[in-house]
This record gives C-alpha cells, sequence and structure tokens, in this order.
C-alpha cells in the first residue's frame, strides 16, 4: 500500500537517517532537468540487477523519475544550483530508493495526489510515484539534507 | 532527447514524436502540440517512437486535447508505445483520449 502523502517524518536519528539495506548504488546529480536521463539510466539497471521484472522496472524508472523531478521543481523551485543524492538498496526480497535534497524540508501536507477525476494539465507525479511503488514515504534525512523521499518496491 | 516530425496527410497533421518526453524536453513537445492544434485541422500523434513520457510530458497532452476541444478540432493519438501507454493507464487517460492502435488504421478511420 503506498503511502505518498503521509504527513509524518519517520526513520531513525543516529545521524545515518536510517537508510538501511545492502547498498547497490549512490550517486549525485544536480537538480537540473537534463539530469533525469542518467537517474533513468541507473534506476533501471539497478532494479534489473537485482532480478525486477520489465514491468517492475518500468514501474521503478517512473517512479525514481518522478521522485527527483518533485525536488527539482518543487524543494529546490527550478533553481539548478541544488543537489540530489540518490541511494539504492536492496531490502531483503524489496528495491529501496532514498532521494535525498539539501533543500528547506517540505511541508507534507501539501505533499498528496490529486483527484484524476478533474481533468487539467499536471499534479499527476505524486500519483504516479504512488501507483507505481508499493510503499513510499517521507523519512528522517541524514544530517545535512533537507528531505528523504524513501519509496520501495517488492522485486517480482 | 526527443524529436517532433511534422508532415499533413490527407488534411490530417500527423506529429510523429521520438525519444524522452521528459521534464527537459516536454516544453518543445508542448509547443509543437499547440503550434499544430493552433492550426485548427485534425491532429494525429504518432507515439510509436515514444520511449519515456513523464507527467509533465502527459501535461503537454492533455493540454493539446483541451485546446483542441476548444476550437472543436480533433486530437487523437496513435501507436502509442507500451511504455507510454502504461503512463497513460496510471492517469487513466487511456479512456480520455482518442487512441488508435496504429497510424495506418487512424489515417483509415479518418484521424
Amino acid at each position: 500500500m503506498a503511502e505518498a502523502g503521509k504527513k509524518t517524518r519517520d526513520g531513525a536519528s543516529d545521524g545515518s537517517g536510517g537508510i538501511e539495506g545492502e547498498r547497490i548504488v549512490q550517486i549525485r546529480i544536480d537538480s537540473r532537468p537534463e539530469t533525469l536521463r542518467l537517474v533513468r539510466a541507473v534506476a533501471g539497471e539497478a532494479a534489473a540487477l537485482c532480478g525486477c521484472s520489465e514491468q517492475c522496472v518500468r514501474d521503478i524508472v517512473i517512479a525514481v523519475d518522478e521522485a527527483c523531478q518533485n525536488v527539482i521543481r518543487h524543494a529546490y523551485r527550478g533553481s539548478s544550483d541544488g543537489e540530489i543524492l540518490i541511494d539504492i538498496r536492496r531490502e531483503r526480497d524489496r528495491i529501496a530508493f532514498n532521494i535525498i535534497d539539501f533543500a528547506d524540508p517540505v511541508d507534507l501536507s501539501k505533499v498528496k495526489p490529486r483527484s484524476l477525476e478533474e481533468l487539467r494539465p499536471g499534479g499527476l507525479g505524486i500519483h504516479f510515484i504512488s501507483e507505481c511503488m508499493d510503499e513510499v514515504r517521507f523519512r528522517a534525512p541524514p544530517a545535512g539534507a533537507g528531505n528523504r523521499l524513501w519509496m520501495v518496491k517488492r522485486i517480482e | 532527447m526527443v524529436n517532433c516530425q511534422v508532415r499533413e496527410q490527407e488534411g490530417i497533421v500527423i506529429i510523429a514524436v521520438s525519444g524522452d518526453v521528459d521534464l527537459e524536453s516536454s516544453p518543445k513537445v508542448r509547443d509543437v502540440l499547440l503550434d499544430c492544434v493552433g492550426s485548427k485541422r485534425p491532429v494525429l500523434v504518432d507515439m510509436s517512437g515514444v520511449s519515456y513520457i513523464d507527467s509533465s510530458g502527459v501535461a503537454s497532452l492533455v493540454e493539446a486535447h483541451q485546446s483542441a476541444r476548444k476550437s472543436k478540432t480533433t486530437f487523437a493519438l496513435a501507436d502509442v508505445s507500451q511504455s507510454a501507454m502504461r503512463v497513460l493507464e496510471l492517469a487513466r487517460l487511456d479512456k480520455v483520449f482518442t487512441i488508435h492502435s496504429s497510424l495506418a488504421g487512424a489515417l483509415g478511420d479518418g484521424g
């Protein structure tokens, strides 16, 4: 059950931000739209490496792309000076993606999917993330970071 | 990288979009779509070459669809790649847009 929009931050406050699991890869990118292609390639390859099916890989790529896009558009408000850390880990039979930024903490009350009944451009990112991943939650960020979005998908 | 090739056939404006339609490239796709819809002729978007589309790309399609509706002209998609269809389904837009399974079929149907 996806939990995008949950209005709490959880996770350990031990300085690591509670990031668990065996690290597969970690990349740091600038908050520029052109870096998203690289993010999709890395997320997709990491998922394939873990044994995810083609459909599972496709959904993971959508979710990670949308999450980073939200950071660029909303957390950094379109500024290309920001940095995004993408930490990908294996947690038993799941693959976990931690999307960490160094912007001001987001107002979680504003992070919620919109109704699809309304036909209008925009506002679909959170909905895509919720649909594509099994669990999505803001968790305590590592020291010095602003936000950490944690998303997991069962490897199938 | 994205590429939009525009041609006209049987009075229909066909836009062949190829590549990734994402936050970087969707403004370009949006401009082409709105320009073509603004011509008040039926518009058909060939999506066979779209390797990826994100929410910003979907927003461009919605905007073009709405603009066409206001202009009382037709706006349809054809030959939507599997990855793009997944995103349209997630947005429940597969039930909103006119989607033809092939370009030839769309032209045969009159766009």
